[in-house]
């Protein structure tokens, strides 16, 4: 059919029908809009979440100290369980499964100064892989402890971003000296900002990261506050927890299958938690939205049975004139392609600029920075174009099986 | 001379809820190509009916109806919008013009399902509403027309795909006796230019013109015959046509 001949007959149909089809559209703009918002931001808050989930790191647990529950192999049960730092060396050579792993020593309330600054914080003793394990990453200009930091026992300090604010201000950091329970250590890195929403002694920003030599021979200590451990990333960290549990358990004797013998956080645990309840999260949203987009495609039906009814003698005409089902189909599905079209287009278009400008309001720390991806545009397209056919072609097909007498009698 | 339609015992019966009734009780009729018909008869006996059928727009409930030899009851929907399309042209007492359409795009419709290009249409059209005298006309809407121009429209757009045969079903029964008398005369000289024309009409001056008469009577054919073998009842015919 003539296109323009077309779209002069949808014009005229909206002209007659104004407030139905601007309701009608409407509701697929409102549809779309949902749709695009809710998956936008859906989608922002995921991210942040899975963001500052990963700020502890990734691929990892933590193991403390741990009591046995179990009698085994003639030893009673209640042992406490104490790795040191030999023990992770331990782990490191005989474990397949991980990709690294680093003690930690802790102390908490230690006095730090520079210049006339003084704090009360708490350093860890670790390795360098730590750094990788738990991003702790090195701003621009700086480091984190290295092997030869380790071997020669340096003092030598890696401190978190807000720490460094506590004692340097704005001033620079890197290569100046601190005192550390009046022990004087250089700092060799600052922590680049990061976000980091769950944690155990504290917040990084706020640590004093050391090599584990020089914690050892500076407080004496024996044993461990605690291990990191990350496993390959093809591997879960339930696999490496168990080798760990093997490894021990047959140097401490312990049951490998006691659960309490180490105590373990393993983080991976929480973020697949977390990423199923995004997941469920946003089906929801999707539901809402799809839900919004049937009732204006139910809408766009029954304008179409409208137009249908005031059209049937017009439909009459063109069957006299030789029109075929399929021109009478066509036309139909095309007006109501071009409702839902323009309806969408608009929905979309809006939901887009709302996104664009919304990093404008600061908002990202509450609910992270929504996006509209490629193929949330294209399903949305997709679904648009089914509810389109769907509301169009009920009313077309009625149209089209009309009989030409039928029609014409109806004027 | 060849024939153009044929119908055999065509009956065509309607059922509106659980009463039936047969409008066409068995319709025998031969047209012959190039022949100007007119079919006569009181309301309700059939005329309308009889003419959706040979035009295709309706089928018979039993019988046979053959147009060009093709046996009608048999054609698929699309092979019967092919033959409205192509082979008749139909133009009512109402006109039927698409009131948003102008009368350029009105006649341009059948081209259009026809797939005729762009420039031929144009040709074509242009052609059509000089014959028809509305070439002032081409980008009024109906609303803005006569009701003779009107009909004048229909019937170009009727003529858009050289059709062999013009049905009207009262093409004058809404116009003024002038505009009447023009529109009989423009099917007359579609009939001298070898149309085959059949036109339904209460109007004598039609039946003047026509070849033939066909007089419908509650679904039958009462008389079917030329105009010198109707002359003994024409008195009658009068007082019936008036
Ligand atoms: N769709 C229909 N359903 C039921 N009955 C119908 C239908 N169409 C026509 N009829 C009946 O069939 C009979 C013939 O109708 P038709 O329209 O052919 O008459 P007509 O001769 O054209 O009359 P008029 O001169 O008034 O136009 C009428 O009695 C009419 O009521
Ligand atoms: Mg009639």
């Amino acid at each position: 059919m003539n296109p323009a001949l077309s779209i002069k007959q949808f014009l005229n149909d909206m002209r007659r029908q104004k407030l139905r089809t601007m309701l009608t559209m409407f509701g697929i703009f409102w549809g779309t809009c949902a749709i695009v918002l809710l998956f936008a931001f859906g989608k922002g808050m995921t991210e942040a979440q899975l963001k500052s989930q990963k700020g502890l790191g990734e691929n990892i647990g933590i193991f403390w100290p741990g009591i046995t529950s179990r009698e085994y192999k003639g030893l009673a049960s209640g042992r406490r369980i104490r790795p040191s730092e030999d023990d992770v060396l331990l782990i490191k050579s005989k474990a397949t499964t991980l990709a690294r792993i680093s003690p930690e020593y802790s102390r908490w309330n230690v006095p730090m100064k520079y210049g006339k600054n003084t704090t009360i914080r708490n350093v860890v003793g670790v390795w360098p892989e730590f750094s990788q394990m738990r991003n702790l990453i090195p701003d621009y200009g700086s480091r984190f402890l290295n092997e030869t930091d380790m071997a020669a026992k340096r003092r030598v300090v890696f401190i978190g971003n807000r720490l460094k604010d506590d004692l340097f201000g704005d001033e620079e950091a890197v290569g100046e000296t601190v005192l550390i329970n009046g022990v004087p250590f250089t700092v060799i890195g600052v922590m680049k900002t990061k976000r980091q929403d769950s944690s155990y002694n504290g917040r990084d920003a706020r640590k004093a990261f050391i090599p584990s030599s020089t914690f050892k021979t500076m407080y004496s200590r024996r044993y461990l506050n605690d291990f990191v451990a990350q496993c390959k990333p093809e591997l879960t960290m339930e696999i490496a927890r168990q080798e760990i549990f093997e490894i021990l358990g047959a140097k401490y004797r312990f049951d490998p299958t006691d659960e309490e013998a180490l105590a373990v956080w393993d983080i991976t645990k929480g973020f697949a938690f977390l990423k199923t309840f995004f997941l469920a999260f946003r089906m929801f949203l999707l539901g809402i939205g799809i839900a919004t987009l049937i009732t204006g495609g139910i809408g766009v039906s029954n304008i179409m049975n409208v137009v249908l009814e005031e059209r049937t003698k017009e439909i009459g005409i063109k069957m006299a004139l030789g029109a075929r089902k399929s021109h009478i189909l066509t036309q139909f599905v095309f007006e109501t392609l071009l409702i839902t079209g323009v309806g969408g287009i608009f929905g979309f278009l809006f939901a887009y600029t709302v996104v664009s400008v919304f990093p404008m309001f600061n908002l990202e720390d509450y609910v992270g920075i929504p996006t509209v991806d490629i193929w949330g545009g294209v399903g949305v397209v997709l679904l648009l174009g089914i509810v389109g056919l769907v509301a169009g072609v009920f009313p077309a097909r009625r149209a089209a099986n009309l009989q030409p007498v039928q029609a014409l009698k109806l004027f | 001379m060849q024939s153009i339609m044929k119908l055999r015992q065509v009956r065509k019966a309607y059922t509106t809820g659980t009463v039936t009734f047969e409008a066409l009780r068995g319709i025998n009729l031969m047209v012959n190509r190039g022949e100007f018909i007119a079919v006569v008869g009181p309301s309700g006996s059939g005329k309308s009916t009889l003419m959706n059928i040979m035009g295709c727009l309706d089928i018979p409930t039993s019988g046979e109806y053959r147009f060009e030899n093709q046996l009608v009851n048999s054609l698929s929907p699309n092979q019967l919008a092919d033959i409205r399309n192509r082979k008749v042209g139909f133009v009512f007492q109402a006109f039927n013009l698409l009131p948003y359409a102008t009368t350029y795009e009105n006649v341009e419709i059948p081209l259009l399902f026809a797939k005729v290009s762009g420039r031929k249409r144009k040709q074509r059209i242009t052609e059509l509403l000089a014959r028809l005298g509305l070439a002032d006309k081409a980008a009024n809407k109906p609303t803005e027309l006569s009701g003779g121009e009107m009909q004048r429209v229909a019937i170009a757009r009727a003529l858009a795909n050289e059709p062999d045969v013009i049905l009207a079903d009262e093409p004058t029964g809404n116009l003024d006796s002038a505009s009447g008398a023009e529109i009989v005369n423009i099917f007359r000289e579609l009939w001298q230019s070898g149309k085959t024309v059949i036109v339904i009409s209460h109007d004598v001056s039609i039946a003047e013109h026509a070849e033939r008469i066909v007089r419908l009577k509650d679904g039958l054919i009462e008389t079917n015959g030329d105009l010198s073998r109707e002359q003994p009842a024409s008195g009658t015919d009068n007082q019936s046509l008036s």
